[in-house]
């Protein structure tokens, strides 16, 4: 029962969610960093060469605050919300391929395919459990019984699943292309290039539906230019207002892992995953490194750069502007796979 | 193995626990959720005889069934919240009058 | 399998556990949120059942968007807790239709146990195991819009009723004078939530 495939997909299964882990880390220095040049100013220093340890000394800080209830709130819920979005941001990896199959250097009989669970429905249960990532917020923002909270709350929750709509839509533009719901298709039908130079990205065929995809991301996890629902001007800190130490420390978490997703399923959708020149297949992973960590660097550059949206102007956009923009995406999408087959 | 009349019984006992909610409750916002509850006993239903039968009958009337139930839970909503604005209160007991 | 008889109890067990909660105890938010651990049971059974897909949309749909919609409810209703009328003892037929309700159901429930028993179905496994009859996403959209396409498209005109109808209910120009409490013995909430749409100033350069 216990043969060296099933060792492989537990090692696989760790593997991620320790690098899931790391990426959180390493995004916690590379925006404090980046933010700092776009300021013109140094950033993190001393801790470390060039301040690269700052994340580890953020966690020690961390984990040695005072866990603070308030008294009011309701304790299940207040202990459960963080719990819910740290394990919706990490479930939501778990289909994302990142690499072709491979047999670890001919170690196994069979190829395990670079991803933790190989699904059929893998796009939709990406969907599926980025809705249920809402429930974290919304419940943190109830549980604290402070109006700051519970105001962020709704207003985040509301954000989220209005821009759940066009961030489906974009998906569906790809399916339409693709002719398939599991990622490792998409992927693969993006493989090879035309006239040997252009890559054969979904990019190329549909620009549109990934700045809709982008611009749906961004506001699905409640990042500038779409963090009103945070924004320490106005709301204190929004719905985690009331947490400290370990549970923030979850909820922050948990938007980093949201963001990685968001780009990596990106990277799946319309940047052709792993394929890329010059490297051979089994080393695709390089190239999937590559192309996330280019997405994020754009992330955390529009945060710095742009203005916030007002919540009416974030909400009007998100269902006149985008949503339309998105369905007529969808539209000229199916015309154009009807007529060229 | 899991046989087709485990799914049924479970199902049953779903769609009993429902009607004892909309029978016992006072809270209408809790009989809508009793509802649903009843729904999804019998969306049960429908995929584990899809499945006996090897037909995806069972699968299509399903997406039908979720589709309803959101229909109805969003106007059941509404009328609640028009009731509550009007009297301040979620028990179905105080909307026994015709009056107001 | 063995495997799939232990993940069915499993499922089934928290299913029954949760629903059982959901109207057992009284805080309706706690209520919601069992409903919606209930819906992961009941999805993690359909995929036993060979019906992936179903299992998804059933997350998107019932977990994801018509639970945050009850559970939004609840919480700009601020719903009271339900012991607080239950220890006034609300009105006075209530123990005799309790007793009567739970009556019903069981017998609904031993009825239907007995149904089944006679109809000599105990035992019928599912024909072909895993992969025998699986129906793949394309194929289940040929017959949806294929076969059942007019009942897709009443579908979604009901969706746009169902729409139009809840904006219109719950509309604030509908809100009629309000009349005082009809029966003393229900406690009114105190500080309930202001709705949203009162607080947004509503000049946006996106308005004309």
């Amino acid at each position: 029962m216990v043969t060296p495939f099933v060792i492989a997909q537990l090692a696989m299964l760790g593997f991620v969610f320790f690098m899931l882990l790391n990426s959180a880390a390493v995004m916690v220095y590379v925006e404090r960093k980046v933010a700092a040049r776009i300021q013109q100013r140094m950033g993190p220093w001393l801790v470390g060469p060039y301040g690269a340890l700052q994340p580890l000394a953020d966690i020690v800080k961390l984990m040695f605050k005072e866990e603070l209830r308030p008294k009011a709130a309701d304790s299940i819920l207040f202990a459960l919300a963080p719990v819910i979005s740290a394990v919706a941001a990490f479930t939501a990896f778990s289909v994302v391929p990142f690499g072709t199959e491979t047999t670890l250097f001919g170690l196994l009989d069979r190829p395990v395919p670079l991803q933790v669970a190989d699904v059929n429905v893998a796009v939709l249960v990406v969907f599926a459990v980025t809705s249920m990532g809402v429930y974290g917020i919304v419940l943190a923002g109830w549980s604290s019984n402070s109006k700051y909270s519970l105001l962020g709350a709704l207003r985040s929750s509301a954000q989220m699943i209005s821009y759940e709509l066009s961030y489906g839509m974009a998906l569906a533009s790809v399916l339409v292309l693709a002719g398939s719901l599991s990622l490792r298709d998409i992927v693969n039908a993006q493989a090879g290039s035309w006239l040997h130079v252009i890559p054969r990205w979904y990019l190329f065929l549909q620009p549109l539906g990934f700045f809709i995809f982008m611009t749906a991301g961004v506001a699905e996890t409640n990042r500038a230019p779409f963090d009103f629902p945070e924004a320490e001007q106005e709301l204190v800190a929004g719905y985690h207002t009331e947490y400290s130490s370990m549970s923030f420390a979850m909820f922050f978490m948990a938007e980093y892992i949201n963001m990685v997703t968001v780009s990596a399923v990106a990277t799946d959708l319309f940047l052709g995953g792993w394929h890329g020149p010059f490297l051979p297949e089994y080393l695709g992973w390089i190239w999937f490194l590559l192309k996330v960590s280019f997405l994020l660097f754009f992330y955390v550059w529009m945060r710095w750069t742009l203005p916030r949206y007002r919540y009416d102007q974030l909400m009007q956009f998100g269902w006149k502007v985008l949503l339309p923009l998105s369905v007529v995406n969808l539209l000229l999408t199916s015309a154009g796979v009807l007529y060229f087959g | 193995m899991a046989g087709l009349i485990h799914y049924l019984v479970l199902s049953g006992v779903l769609f009993a626990i429902g009607m004892m909610g909309v029978f016992l409750r006072r809270n209408v916002i809790t009989m809508l959720l009793s509802i649903e509850v009843m729904l999804n006993a019998v969306n049960l239903t429908f995929i584990a005889f899809g499945r006996f039968l090897g037909s995806p009958d069972g699968q299509i009337i399903v997406f039908f069934v979720i589709t309803v139930a959101a229909a109805e839970a969003a106007v059941g909503l509404a009328i609640v919240i028009a009731l509550f604005r009007h009297t301040e209160s979620l028990n179905p007991d105080a909307f026994r009058e015709l009056k107001g | 399998m063995a495997s799939d008889l232990i993940l069915f109890y499993a499922f089934g067990a928290i299913a029954v556990a949760a629903t059982l909660l959901v109207i057992a105890q009284s805080n309706p938010i706690y209520s919601v949120l069992l409903l919606i651990a209930s819906f992961m049971a009941l999805a993690g059974l359909y995929v036993l059942l060979d019906a992936p897909f179903v299992a998804v949309t059933q997350i998107i749909v019932y977990a994801g968007a018509i639970m945050v919609l009850f559970l939004f409810v609840v919480m700009l209703l601020n719903a009271p807790r339900e012991d607080a009328l239950e220890a006034s003892g609300s009105t006075e037929e209530s123990t005799g239709a309790r007793a009567l309700g739970l009556v019903l159901a069981m017998a609904m429930a031993i009825e239907l146990v007995w149904a089944l028993n006679r109809t000599r179905i105990l035992g019928f496994a599912f024909p072909e195991g895993r992969g025998g009859t699986s129906w793949s996403v394309a194929e289940l959209g040929r017959i949806l819009f294929g076969n059942y396409a007019f009942a897709f498209e009443a579908t979604s005109i009901l969706i746009l009723i169902a729409m139009v109808g809840a904006i219109t209910l719950a509309g604030r120009h509908l809100t009629e004078k309000r009349i005082p409490n009809p029966d003393p013995r229900i406690p009114s909430p105190e500080s309930r939530i202001p709705s949203p749409e009162s607080r947004i100033p509503s000049r946006s350069p996106w308005q004309a």
